[in-house]
């Protein structure tokens, strides 16, 4: 048993916890962390402007350092070791003694020795802090320059397009990417970005960074010049070897800390792993190296002497930008007597471009831009020396498609790796699904952590499932979960012709053991889709936001949101809103579709708050259910000098019609009363939008993390005929869609695509157009307010209390003062 | 003792009287949902116990879901895997088995359970002869 301290708390020294964690080998870790918080994905940096919090990045939260008992100090910068005592000392003066220490801190960006670096607007993309200072700063800028067009230089220029610049990137050599592509595809890669807005300047040596004291441009030794607001330095990295330097490690001139197979530096009780270590005359600027890193020296301190870096394969596949880039093996043909063949398509932005063996027998490396569907099986080919399964060019011609992918994995040996960042090979998932009947994704994930690094091997793991299976026999059906072998529009014609009310009916009838959490929702949804009897009849199979008709938040509490239909409110019913809030002293937010939010409402003041509400004219707004949220609307022609029709009337009807309509997932609708779309409606399941002669209807649009545009099934219509296809479309979808399915998926994977979707509900191809109207008016027919049916019944209002036994409330409930108002405690700061 | 005599009193025993026998009486069986949870307050403790009607058993276990802390376990869903009673967090669907309180996702959380015994129309919860 050991002591070891790891200096650095990145991606690397992150996965060295994890690992050692994994083996309970029984040593005590201590991290030491410069930067404010723990380790985070940096790969993924320029999602932070995407809307990603810097929480959502962290790989854990500091609650799981300190529940795996490892010491974790952030924002504790390590300045000195002292080898011959094997302590450390920090900044604050902590001092602390190590049996091992593993030194991961890391790279910081490689700043080149320009004059001008220190004006104000210059950036470096490293960190958080980093993003938040070039946040901050784009507010008042209008342009940006990213200073090295390599892999982070285009990353950082993502970032400036999503801060809404005006982008350009400057590289010292002729082509972008100079590492990963060739000129040819690197041409490619160019006109894409160009395409996008980006200005690209190659071939471009910098001689200053111009302005003061704010930055203004770039100076070249051409003599010209770049002007712009601000500047990000992305020319490279270097490694953070200053530590080591100073107390007497070897050390490169050009950066990085010298290592052999075993990881160990000139010290044998001190280890360097990831960008800091220098190994063979390498730096790996990756994390999947790094990760291989941290494997070999956690074996190595548990015992494994065997154990021990080689090398690793620089292959990379990545979207930069939305373009989809590849670089793997020999990519530029360095190999002797090796054979090129490539393929541009300029007209797509498409380039191909594959090194083949002398003999033409073995694919060597390769080059792919703007279509990386080949990347897995060639890359696999490559690692694994396997023959051209046909002639060279079928690489180059022949489509990709399922059949040869599924012999390409049948060919690959037991021993290739399939996810690089885990070290999982074939043999070990084809085992697990074979003799330990792992027969998901997830389980295949959650026995070998495959695809949760950098989640580039998910479709390959996909396939070796699916096929793996398919030679075992087992048939692969969509069943909703062990208690019922059907898929969920089984389970709806069933419920509808056999004209079944209850889960237990169907459970007894069709189903096997005692439901789940999985069953029971989706069943829940599906009567109340087909019947529309009160979700409050069935109320524990309903899931928590269904079963107290609210939306559950943090800390146990609930959020209380009222129809108001369009978005149209008066200002008695606005005060009303405000005095009932502050009696319950709730926290109000307008939310995103013209309503307004209520939170932090006790289980058992549900009630009390809903009988309020409706003594004041408001009914459910169903927020809390899958079920028709609201009709967003512009205000159209009642105010507006564009509208060329009542935007706001239309709407109430529409919302009013829909309201409590329970669907496999929420829906959201918009009109929108001219062309502006100042509604949205292409965002939304249904959008309509006026024109000089009726609506547009627009369908299948969503926001969220995958944001879909709605398609244009129908122009022109009247009010009339817009409601009928309106109802024809959700009840078709309703009928037919898998669980959880918004309509984008749905209209994703339905066959025939929108032109069968349009066939369906314009021309009535399956003759099914009057009896979904019908369906869909008993619906609305049979409309109630749920929480009117609870406030007004004794019954099930007595089912609204925290304690079964006490009438008072739950007394662990924790609120944090926010800007006037009270939110819901951090996780982890509810200490009960 | 009638079943659902609504004029008894909720006679909920006390602390001291649980201490005596080792059994806390909780509530009435009719104030259980079928198939669903309720939380039960014992002195400073929650505790959740389930009335899995389809099963003709009773379970309790911890209030407090281990996961994010949070005092909800006894509004989860119940149901069954590969036999295995379990609940299911309603804010991250963590389950847990309610015979041994393991988690059933792989993590190394667990619950507290309790034993459960009805009696007269009453539920009680086995809190141990020094209660708890």
């Amino acid at each position: 048993m050991a002591h070891i301290i790891i200096i650095g708390n990145g991606m690397v020294g992150y996965k060295f916890c994890e690992k050692m964690v994994g083996r309970h080998a029984g040593h005590t870790l201590t991290v030491y962390g410069e930067e404010p918080r723990p380790a985070y994905d940096r790969v993924h940096l320029s999602s932070y402007f995407e809307g990603r919090t810097a929480d959502d990045l962290l790989l854990a939260p500091a609650s799981w350092y300190a529940e795996n008992n490892i010491r974790l100090f952030t924002g504790e910068l390590v300045t000195a070791i002292d080898r011959h005592a094997r302590t450390i000392r920090t900044h604050s003066g902590k001092v602390d003694h190590y049996d091992y220490l593993v030194l991961a801190m890391g790279s910081g960006a490689f700043v080149p020795p320009l004059p001008g670096t220190d004006r104000d607007g210059v950036f470096v993309y490293r960190t958080i802090e980093d993003l938040n200072q070039l946040q901050d700063y784009a507010t008042k800028a209008r342009s940006g320059i990213v200073l090295g067009g390599g892999l982070l230089g285009l990353e950082a220029a993502k970032s400036l397009l999503d801060l809404g610049l005006e982008t350009h990137v400057v590289e010292f050599a002729p082509r972008l990417m100079p590492r990963q592509l060739d000129d040819a595809g690197a041409d490619i890669l160019r006109a894409r970005l160009a395409s996008l807005g980006i200005g690209i300047h190659t071939g471009k040596k910098t001689t200053a960074i111009t302005g003061m004291p704010h930055v203004d441009g770039l100076a070249f030794d051409d003599g010209t010049a770049l002007h712009a607001d601000m500047v990000v330095i992305s020319a490279g990295i270097r490694p953070r070897d200053e530590l080591a330097r100073a107390c007497g490690l070897s050390v490169h001139a050009r950066g990085g800390i010298i290592v052999n197979d075993s990881l160990q530096t000139d010290d044998a009780n001190i280890f360097a792993i990831g960008e800091v270590a220098l190994h063979n005359g390498m730096i790996y600027g990756l994390v999947a190296p790094g990760y291989d890193m941290a494997d070999v020296v956690v074996r190595q301190l548990c015992g494994d002497n065997t154990a021990c870096f080689t090398g690793y394969d620089m292959s990379t596949k990545l979207k930069l930008i939305g373009v989809d880039v590849g670089s793997f093996g020999d990519a530029f043909g360095e190999t002797p007597g090796s054979v090129p063949i490539a393929y541009t398509d300029k007209c797509n932005g498409v380039y191909k471009r594959f090194t083949i063996s002398a003999d033409g027998k073995h694919l060597l490396g390769g080059i792919l831009v703007g279509d990386t569907r080949p990347y897995s099986l060639c890359h696999q080919m490559v690692i694994n020396q396997m023959p051209l399964p046909g002639k060279p060019e079928a690489l180059i011609l022949g489509e990709p498609s399922a059949e040869a992918a599924g012999a390409g994995l049948k060919s690959l040996p037991d021993t290739a790796q399939i996810c690089s960042c885990e070290n999982v090979r074939k043999g070990d998932l084809v085992r697990l699904i074979r003799d330990e009947h792992v027969h998901t994704l997830d389980g295949l994930k959650k026995a070998t952590k495959a695809c949760t690094g950098c989640g580039g091997c998910t479709p390959l793991v996909n396939d070796l499932l699916k096929m793996t299976l398919e030679t075992l026999g087992v048939h692969v059906k969509k069943v909703i979960c062990e208690h019922f072998a059907h898929s969920r529009q089984e389970l709806y014609d069933i419920i509808r012709i056999k004209g079944i009310r209850t889960y237990n009916e169907l459970l007894d009838n069709h189903g096997q053991g005692d439901g789940c959490e999985i069953c029971k929702p989706l069943v829940a949804s599906l009567l109340a889709s087909i019947w529309n009897e009160l979700v409050t009849d069935q109320d524990t199979i309903q899931d928590t936001n269904d079963r107290f008709l609210a939306n559950i938040q943090r800390g146990g509490t609930y959020s209380v949101v009222p129809r108001i239909a369009g978005g149209e409110i008066t200002p008695a019913k606005l005060i009303a809103i405000g005095r009932i809030a502050a009696k319950y002293d709730l926290y109000t937010k307008i939310t995103g579709g013209q309503r307004i939010d209520m939170f932090g409402a006790r289980v058992e003041q549900l009630p009390d708050i809903w009988e309020e509400l409706i003594a004041e004219g408001f009914e459910s707004g169903h927020a809390y259910g899958k079920a028709l949220r609201t009709v967003k609307s512009c205000v159209g022609t009642t105010w507006c000098r564009f509208g060329v029709q009542d935007a706001v009337s239309y709407a109430i009807r529409v919302e009013e019609r829909y309201k409590g309509l329970r669907a496999p997932h929420k829906l959201k609708g918009a009109v929108s009363g001219c062309i502006r779309e100042c509604a949205e409606a292409q965002s939304k399941d249904f959008g309509i939008i006026a024109t000089e002669k009726g609506w547009n209807l627009y369908v299948c649009g969503n926001g969220g993390a995958r944001p879909q545009h709605a398609q244009l099934l129908v122009t022109d219509v009247d009010d009339d005929t817009c409601i009928r296809y309106i109802d024809r479309f959700l009840m078709f979808y309703i009928r037919t869609a898998d669980p959880l399915t918004r309509t984008a998926t749905w209209l994703n994977k339905l066959e025939g695509g929108l032109e069968y979707l349009r066939d369906v509900v314009v021309n009535d191809s399956l003759g099914i157009g009057a009896s979904l109207e019908e369906e869909m008016q008993g619906l609305v027919n049979r409309y109630a307010c749920e929480w009117k049916m609870v406030v007004e019944n004794p019954v099930l209002r007595a089912r609204f209390r925290h304690f079964v036994n006490d009438d008072s409330a739950d007394d662990t409930l924790v609120y944090a003062p926010m800007r006037g108002q009270k939110s819901a405690a951090d996780w982890d700061n509810k200490n009960m | 003792m009638e079943l659902h005599d609504q004029t008894q009193p909720s006679a909920i025993s006390t602390s001291e009287e649980a201490a005596a026998t080792g059994w806390f009486r909780a509530a009435r069986v009719a104030d259980f949902p079928e198939d669903g949870g309720m939380c039960v307050k014992y002195g400073s403790l929650q505790i959740a116990v389930f009335n899995f009607t389809r099963r003709g058993e009773w379970y309790a276990c911890q209030n407090q879901c281990p996961h994010k802390m949070q005092m909800i376990l006894a509004r989860g869903i119940i149901g069954s895997h590969q036999g295995e009673p379990k609940v299911a967090c309603p804010f991250h669907k963590k389950t847990f088995s309610l015979r041994s309180g393991q988690c059933l996702n792989g993590d190394e959380h667990s619950l507290t359970v309790y034993p459960v015994r009805v009696d007269d129309g009453y539920v009680y919860i086995g809190v141990g002869a020094e209660g708890l």
